[in-house]
């Protein structure tokens, strides 16, 4: 999920207030060449990686200083370690599939490829990567849903140092005069959501655009009604939608939702025109810089009932191993990479960015350190990755769950109905 | 690039033949023409084929690392034109191609018109007016989103303080208005093409026809009418013909706007082609719906130019 994340958060740094390109409209630009050289290099050949024997060729997108510096410094260190350099390409978010695509067709993959996790099982299936398995990588210590994020067909091929989530950021100091605690029940945020609407400020603000973005914003509400993504004509599912309809139904979310991005919904709480926001920590150096004044907190996403499990989806960016080709150099990048997600490396990334260490011990180690972000240990430790169950098909899937709930809060169709025809629609 | 090649061979056959060989100058003529049609053939030809074989692939993501892409035969095709969205898609296409050049060249042609007569301050206001066409079109999208937001957007502020509407306009956030919203956005973005060209194409017609006409009592919509209308006829072909191809295509503003939703209320074939490559990653899909698309502009371009042909005969 994160490419929306990491240059949402770039941009944010200049200033929230000012029109941006979304993620879709630097896609379009990237669109009509990208069709043209994809459709040009159709050679074959091996090789890859980089020419120089001491060099490791790295291919990211790690844009923000933020996340730049911390893995730059990171990777050199570990690089180092094994007598090597690196040479390091970073690639703007949107664009990192179709470069891949590119590479993996001429023959020019990177030694070590970053991947977002819910595109690794799609590369994966191409065979442009390797099992890490095969170079002795040493896997224990990962929580097994994080491990999940990056397998494919029962094999470990990439690895999360750091991961993320979504929970609910409110608005201090609003709840505090309406009287209210922060919600845990989906009774409690809709009357909550509600009591915290006026004059032009919104309860609640999500995203529920027509893009995987949306989808991502959708599954805490689905995976804790008890829906799930190989069933998606299910009551569970479809409530899911109900709530968020009522949200917007009872004025307490604006109408704009449908056209949102997580960046919009963390404007619209950065300018208090949201008491509530579902959003993610990589938003939160954003939201500090812009609004320095503003007082907030994060609850975990609440739960059709009390006491149930609050299950987010698991975000963040895998690690992997490309075939190039070389063994030599593979066994390389795997000394590096298994040194480069060590504990000490994930914590030292996470406080950098934000983001949760995988490795369970270090999160606890995390989340003692950084109160601040114990919401998301929290929310991380309960969390399940998208592509698990259905691996490459999830796109698919992912693609029917955002144009059924759009019917729903675009053309007021029942739920049911628009959850039963998408998953008519995947046969 | 045409023209030099086609004056240097003129020059070429027409000078003398110190050797007398005509396959040697025949050999020169073509050794000009070379770079240019090497240039189309790798630039416009080899993506044309491939897009075209390409819709007869299995083409995926795993496609670009193996090179195998089995062939499927009309399996694609009969994928994307049994797709759900596809009618729509066609729909949106054909309304948003219509009413856009539609609105772009009444608003054009009204300002080149009013541009015609000179007055202060003119050619600064007509250099202005090219402002939309300068900007990168996902600054304008991105500025459009902002002005046509429902909640705090310039444009429901402003009708509502000016009091023609009650509650705010859900522009992009409804299937009811997110398609006029992104026309209406789209002629915006074509009103300077099309003044900057039929303004040029007026300033083409001399001054003494309409002296003379108003002598005969043409004036006004008369004038327009059979004096301006007729002489501008090819200027009008072309701007209409180059709009229908720059149109039907549009899909950075699409995405940028509203993404073809909400709900795919939006969407266009254009719009669905680049979803089927780049987001569902079947590039066959997308191939052979961007071939649909070419196939349509295509017609488009046959019949206007038969219709114009005949008119041109005609009058």
């Amino acid at each position: 999920m994160s490419h929306h994340t990491t240059r949402a958060a770039a941009v944010r740094s200049t200033s929230a207030f000012v029109p941006r390109p979304t993620r879709r409209a630097l896609g379009a630009l990237v669109a009509a060449p990208g069709l043209l050289s994809l459709a040009a290099c159709g050679g074959s050949g091996t090789g890859g990686g980089s020419g120089d024997p001491s060099v490791l060729r790295v291919v990211d997108y790690y844009n923000t200083p933020a996340d730049d510096v911390v893995i730059q410094e990171t990777l050199e260190t570990v690089a180092s370690e094994v007598g090597m350099t690196i040479s390091r390409e970073k690639i703007p978010g949107d664009q990192l599939i179709q470069k891949v695509l590119q590479m993996s067709s001429s023959k020019t993959l990177p030694d070590l490829l970053m991947l977002d996790n819910p595109d690794l099982q799609e590369i994966a299936s191409s065979g442009a990567l390797v099992p890490l398995e095969d170079f002795g990588i040493d896997t224990s210590g990962f929580q097994p849903e994080i491990l999940d994020a990056g397998t494919y067909e029962g094999k470990v091929y990439g690895l999360a140092p750091t991961v993320n989530t979504i929970a609910l950021f409110y608005n201090t100091a609003m709840l505090a005069e309406a009287g209210l605690e922060p919600p845990t029940t989906w009774d409690e945020l809709t009357s909550a959501a509600k009591a915290l609407t006026h004059d032009d400020v919104y309860g609640i603000a999500f995203s529920a655009i027509a893009t995987y973005e949306g989808t991502w914003q959708f599954l805490p509400f689905m995976w804790s009604n008890g829906g799930d993504e190989t069933d998606i004509a299910t009551p569970e599912v479809a409530g899911a939608a109900q709530l968020w309809a009522d949200l917007v139904e009872d004025g307490s979310a604006s109408q704009g939702v449908v056209n949102w991005g997580q960046g919009d919904v963390i404007d619209q709480f950065k300018a208090g025109k949201a008491a509530m926001a579902v959003n993610g920590p990589w938003n939160i150096v954003g939201l500090q810089n812009d609004a320095p004044d503003l007082e907030w907190e994060v609850a975990i996403i609440p739960v059709p009932a009390e006491g149930e499990d609050s299950v987010a989806p698991l975000g963040g960016e895998v690690w992997t191993i490309p075939q190039t080709g070389d063994g030599e150099k593979q066994q390389q990048a795997a000394e590096v990479l298994q040194k480069f997600v060590s504990p000490e490396n994930q914590l030292r990334m996470g406080t950098a960015r934000n983001t949760i260490p995988a490795d369970a011990e270090a999160a606890q180690t995390f989340a003692a350190d950084h109160p601040e972000l114990a919401t998301f240990v929290e929310q991380v430790s309960t969390a399940r990755s998208r592509t698990g169950k259905l691996g490459t098909q999830w796109p698919a899937t992912a693609k029917a769950i955002y144009t059924a709930y759009q019917q729903v809060l675009v053309d007021g169709v029942d739920p049911e109905t628009a959850f039963s025809d998408a998953a008519a629609s995947l046969g | 690039m045409t023209t030099t090649a086609a004056a240097t061979a003129e020059a070429a056959r027409s000078a003398p033949r110190r050797r007398g060989r005509a396959a040697g100058s025949a050999l020169v003529r073509y050794g000009f023409i070379a770079p240019a049609a090497l240039y189309l053939a790798l630039f416009f030809g080899y993506p044309i084929v491939k897009n075209f074989t390409m819709s007869f692939q299995e083409y995926t993501s795993a496609t670009f690392f193996s090179g195998v892409a089995p062939f499927v035969g009309l399996a694609n095709y009969r994928a994307v034109l049994a797709d759900p969205v596809f009618a729509k898609a066609l729909a949106n296409t054909g309304i948003f191609t219509i009413v856009s050049i539609a609105g772009q060249f009444v608003i054009g042609m009204a300002l080149a018109l009013f541009f015609r007569k000179s007055f202060p301050l003119s050619g600064v206001l007509r250099s202005m007016l090219l402002l939309p066409w300068l900007l990168p079109m996902i600054v304008s999208a991105a500025v459009w989103r902002w002005i046509l937001e429902q909640d705090s957007g310039i444009l429901n502020e402003f009708l509502s303080a000016v009091g023609v509407i009650s509650s705010p306009i859900p522009w992009l956030t409804s299937s009811d208005t997110a398609l006029i919203a992104v026309v209406m956005v789209n002629i915006w973005l074509g009103i300077p093409f099309n003044v900057v060209l039929l303004y040029s194409g007026l300033q083409a017609i001399p001054e003494q026809l309409y002296e003379a006409g108003e002598i005969d009592g043409a004036t006004g919509w008369a004038a327009f009418r059979h004096i301006t209308l007729p002489l501008l006829r090819p200027v009008v072909s072309v701007v209409l013909l180059l709009g229908v191809i720059y149109t039907i295509k549009v899909l950075d503003l699409i995405l940028g706007l509203t993404g073809g939703g909400p709900a795919n209320a939006t969407q266009t074939i254009a719009t669905r082609s680049y979803e089927m490559s780049f987001v569902e990653f079947d590039f066959g899909h997308g191939a052979a719906l961007g071939n649909v698309l070419i196939v349509i502009a295509l017609l488009f371009s046959v019949i206007y130019l038969r219709a114009n042909a005949r008119a041109a005969k005609k009058g």
